[in-house]
C-alpha cells in the first residue's frame, strides 16, 4: 500500500473543525448501525458470512490509526489470488463467503 | 463550476439527467460501454449498442450542449461467454473509426473467473493493436482488491501497455495505492450505496494526493446520481479547498488523461 502524501493545498483542520462539518452524518450513521444490530438480534437464526464480516469490523474501528477503511475492505475481501474456474452467480454480496 | 462527467451510461438516463447535469456545469460526458442489466443473447444486440453510443447518445447530448464520447467493448459480466465475447470483439474495429470514440472500455472483470481473464488479455491485446487508452472496471465489494490485483498483473504482463494511457475505475481505499503506484489512473466512482460517498471520495483525494485521480458517478440503469461529481466539489468546497483545486480535479484531470486520445476535446478550447 502506498505511504499517503496529503493534498498539497488541504487545509489544516481541528477536530472541531471535522466535527463541525461531519459528527451529525456520522452520528446518525452510528444509530442505524445500532439499530440494524438490535434488528439482528430480534431476529431468528444465526449469522450468515455478512453478517459475521460486519461484527468483525467493528474492534476495527476501535483501532488507533487512520487506516480503518481500508482495514475494513481488506477484512470483507477475498483474499485467495489465482482466478476461479466458473462463478455461478454474477453478483457479489458484500463480504468474502469463505470469511470465518 | 465545470467538470467532466468521465463514466456515465447515458442510454440508461433520461433527458432530465442532462438536463440536470448541464445545470451543474458539466462540459462533456463520457460513456463506457457496459452491462444492460442483463444479458444480450448475440453479437447483434452489441452492434446495435455500438450504433446506439457511437450515433444516436452523441445526438441526445448535443440537444443539452454536451459533447458526448464513449468506450467500447464486451464488458466482463457478459465476457464469460467465450464464443459471444470473440463475436463481440471482432465487431469493434469497425467502430474505432468513429470520431467519438476515446478507446476500450469498461474491460476487466467481475467474479474473477478464467474466461474473464481470456477476454479481458484480449481486449488488451486489441487496444494495444489499436493504439487505444484501455478503462478498466474493477469487480464489486468483496472480489475487488483481488480483481484489481490480477487486472493489473494483466495489463503489466502485456509488455507493451503504457500504464499513464490506462484508467482503473472504481478503487476503493485498498485498492487506491496499489493502482497508483503502479503508475496507472485511478477512478473514484461515488456511488451511493457500493464504490464509495462523496465524503469517502475526498479523504481519499486528501490522502492520496495525485495528477493520476478523477471522480465519476457511474450512473446507469441502477440506483445511482448523476450529478455525484459536482456534490463531490461541493464537499470539497465545504472542507475549504481552492476552486482552482476544485477545477483542476474535476475538470483538468480528466481532460489530461482524455487528451491523450485525439478524439477528444477540450470543451473550453472548443468555446474558445
Ligand atoms: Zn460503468
Amino acid at each position: 500500500m502506498s505511504s499517503p502524501h496529503p493534498l498539497s493545498g488541504t487545509p489544516p483542520r481541528s477536530r472541531e473543525q471535522v466535527a463541525e462539518l461531519h459528527f451529525m452524518d456520522a452520528r446518525y450513521k452510528l444509530l442505524d448501525l445500532a439499530a440494524f444490530l438490535d434488528r439482528l438480534e430480534r431476529a431468528s437464526g444465526g449469522d450468515d458470512h455478512r453478517i459475521r464480516g460486519l461484527r468483525q469490523a467493528l474492534p476495527l474501528l476501535l483501532e488507533k490509526g487512520d487506516g480503518r477503511v481500508a482495514k475494513i475492505l481488506s477484512l470483507w475481501s477475498d483474499p485467495s489470488a489465482a482466478p476461479i474456474e466458473k462463478s455461478d452467480t454474477k453478483a457479489a454480496t458484500g463480504v468474502w463467503p469463505g470469511i470465518k | 463550476m465545470r467538470y467532466i462527467e468521465p463514466h456515465g451510461h447515458m442510454v440508461s438516463r433520461t433527458t432530465d439527467d442532462y438536463q440536470a447535469m448541464t445545470m451543474a456545469g458539466c462540459a462533456a460526458i463520457c460513456e463506457p460501454a457496459f452491462w444492460a442489466g442483463f444479458d444480450r443473447k448475440s453479437a447483434d444486440g452489441f452492434y446495435d449498442y455500438f450504433c446506439q453510443l457511437t450515433q444516436h447518445e452523441p445526438k441526445r447530448a448535443a440537444k443539452f450542449g454536451l459533447p458526448h464520447y464513449c468506450w467500447l467493448c464486451i464488458n466482463p459480466k457478459e465476457s464469460e461467454d467465450v464464443a459471444l465475447a470473440n463475436d463481440v470483439l471482432a465487431l469493434i474495429p469497425q467502430f474505432l473509426k468513429s470520431p467519438t470514440v476515446l478507446g476500450i472500455g469498461e474491460i476487466g472483470l467481475n467474479k474473477n473467473t478464467r474466461n474473464e481473464m481470456k477476454i479481458l488479455e484480449q481486449h488488451i491485446e486489441l487496444a494495444v493493436k489499436y493504439d487505444q487508452l484501455i478503462l478498466v472496471h474493477t469487480p464489486h465489494l468483496e472480489d475487488k482488491r483481488k480483481g484489481t490485483r490480477l487486472i493489473m498483473d494483466a495489463l503489466k504482463a502485456n509488455g507493451v501497455v503504457k500504464p499513464e494511457r490506462v484508467i482503473i475505475d472504481h478503487v476503493e481505499e485498498h485498492t487506491i495505492g496499489e493502482v497508483l503506484d503502479a503508475g496507472f489512473w485511478a477512478g473514484i466512482t461515488l456511488y451511493p450505496e457500493s464504490k464509495a460517498t462523496p465524503v469517502r471520495a475526498v479523504d481519499m483525494l486528501e490522502n492520496f494526493a495525485s495528477q493520476r485521480v478523477w471522480l465519476n458517478s457511474a450512473c446507469d440503469w441502477g440506483v445511482s446520481d448523476p450529478i455525484a461529481v459536482p456534490k463531490a466539489a461541493q464537499e470539497m468546497r465545504r472542507r475549504g479547498h481552492s476552486a482552482a483545486a476544485i477545477d483542476s480535479l474535476v475538470y483538468g484531470n480528466p481532460v489530461r488523461f482524455l487528451s491523450q486520445c485525439p478524439n477528444f476535446k477540450d470543451p473550453a478550447a472548443l468555446k474558445s
